[in-house]
């Protein structure tokens, strides 16, 4: 069995495997919309890389972080702006 | 050779080119407008669009306090793009000397109609809970306001075509000549009025004028909504701002419509390249974050460059040109043309009309600058 570690995506706890990317634990919660674009539509991973910025969420009250780029830790609180 | 011919030519579709478009519209004159690069593209697209009220002189004030009650008249009408925002200034006090200045000002809006309230120590800190602690105090102006500048000159310039005028988009004036200007495709275009409202190009234009340029540098940042709430300028911004010569920066952040935040600002003469030039805007930047320890923890997007057109006096230059008989100014509003455009549109015209000026022109007019004649 993998190691695991628990995160919180806009207040429900997710488990994901130890060394997953936070943009895959948003996609495990079923949530697909990361942030809202200024006239308000929908963006979500796209290069997955760390280059297009559209990922970007909420981690630990701290807004525009790129969740493809940050690791999961235990109880990590990950805010979506969908 | 033929000659397109109009009632006025107005060179530049900046802030205050398409505002005088306009107006010259609205009274009935066939307008060209020509415009070497997009409209709003130059100093308009490059500052920040704050509309505020000054008191460096009695004519300056004149001149933002009526300009700022045109934007207010015309504020239910703009596009929903020119997001204009009534968020007010806060001047900050950072020392007991700032605060003297602030009370200064206090009084001299006061008597002159203008509402402003003095924010003590801890009114500010609860109005702006991101500035540093230690601030004196601070003076708020409810009545100043934001836009985005370059949505507004479209609006002006769509206004101006409604009326049957005409756009000479990406070509440049050559040359102005007796009977109008001669543009770099080689159309000429001829008017019984003509406008230069070039800002930082006007002089390249018209010799002799005294416009130099001013730059500046700018930063947005990412969306950070209730960042700040006001538009927030330092008061040492009027020890550092009032010398024509120094390389200086001053605190002054504005917040978007969009939660992003514009910081400024820096004012450079004699440079004429438009690259970010990267000690000013660490300067910058360390200025803002002196006021605004977080600050330096939010991303930004980009930073850019503009040219201010600054005259020695410090006020714009709006009427005839002193020996050209068809042509008028209208540039050299340096850091405020966003805000005075509208009012330099009615003095403009007004004196295009032969009428009599909503408020005194004197001290706007160009010949103010005519030199002492030189005798061999």
């Amino acid at each position: 069995m993998p190691e695991t570690v628990t995160l919180v995506v806009n207040r429900i706890a997710v488990e994901v495997p130890a060394g997953s990317m936070v943009s895959a634990a948003i996609l495990k919660s079923g949530v697909n919309t990361f942030r809202r674009s200024v006239t308000g539509e929908p963006r979500g991973p796209l290069c997955g890389m760390g280059i297009c910025f559209e990922c970007r969420v909420t981690i630990d009250g701290e807004p525009h972080c790129r969740s493809c780029q940050t690791v999961c830790r235990n109880g990590m609180d990950v805010r979506t702006d969908g | 050779m033929s000659s397109k011919t109009y009632d006025a030519i107005i060179i530049g579709a900046g802030i205050v080119g398409s505002a005088c478009a306009a107006e010259c519209a609205r009274e009935g004159l066939h307008v060209a407008i020509v415009e070497a690069g997009i409209v709003g593209g130059g100093a308009t697209a490059a500052g920040m669009g704050h509309l505020v009220v000054m008191d460096d002189s009695e004519a300056q004030f004149a001149l933002t306090r009526y300009s700022q009650q045109l934007w207010d008249e015309i504020s239910y009408e703009l596009p929903r793009e020119v997001e204009h925002d009534a968020c007010g200034t806060i001047w900050i006090a950072a020392d007991d000397e700032e605060l003297a200045e602030a009370r200064r000002k206090e009084k001299f809006y006061a008597d002159r109609g203008v509402k402003t309230e003095i924010l003590d120590a801890q009114a500010l800190a609860e109005t702006e809970p991101n500035l540093r602690p230690g601030l004196v105090g601070g003076l708020r102006v409810p009545g100043d306001s934001v836009i985005y500048p370059p949505c507004a000159a479209q609006y002006f310039v769509d206004q101006t075509l409604a009326k049957g005028a005409s756009l000479f988009l990406g070509v440049a004036v050559k040359a102005i000549t007796a009977e109008g200007v001669l543009l770099h495709d080689g159309t000429s275009l001829s008017a019984g009025v003509i406008v230069n409202s070039a800002g930082s190009s006007s002089p390249a234009l018209t010799r002799g004028l005294e416009v130099k340029k001013r730059k500046g540098h700018l930063v947005i940042t990412d969306r950070y909504p209730n960042f700040v709430r006001h538009q927030l300028v330092e008061l040492g911004y009027l020890k550092s701002a009032h010398t024509l010569t120094a390389e200086s920066v001053a605190f002054n952040i504005q917040p978007r419509r969009t939660g992003q935040l514009l910081i400024g600002s820096s004012r450079q003469f004699g440079v004429d390249d438009a690259q970010v030039d990267a000690p000013v805007l660490t300067r910058m930047l360390d200025r803002a974050i002196e006021y605004l320890p977080g600050l330096g923890k939010l991303s930004s997007l980009r930073a850019w460059t503009g040219f201010r057109a600054a005259t020695p006096d410090k006020l714009p230059l709006i009427g005839p040109h002193p020996e050209h008989e068809r042509l008028y100014l209208a540039t050299g509003h340096e850091g405020l043309g966003i805000t005075t455009s509208l009012a330099t549109a009615k003095l403009l015209v007004a004196q295009i009309m032969n009428r009599e000026t909503p408020i005194p022109v004197t001290p706007y007019l160009p010949a103010r600058m005519a030199r002492e004649p030189v005798h061999a």
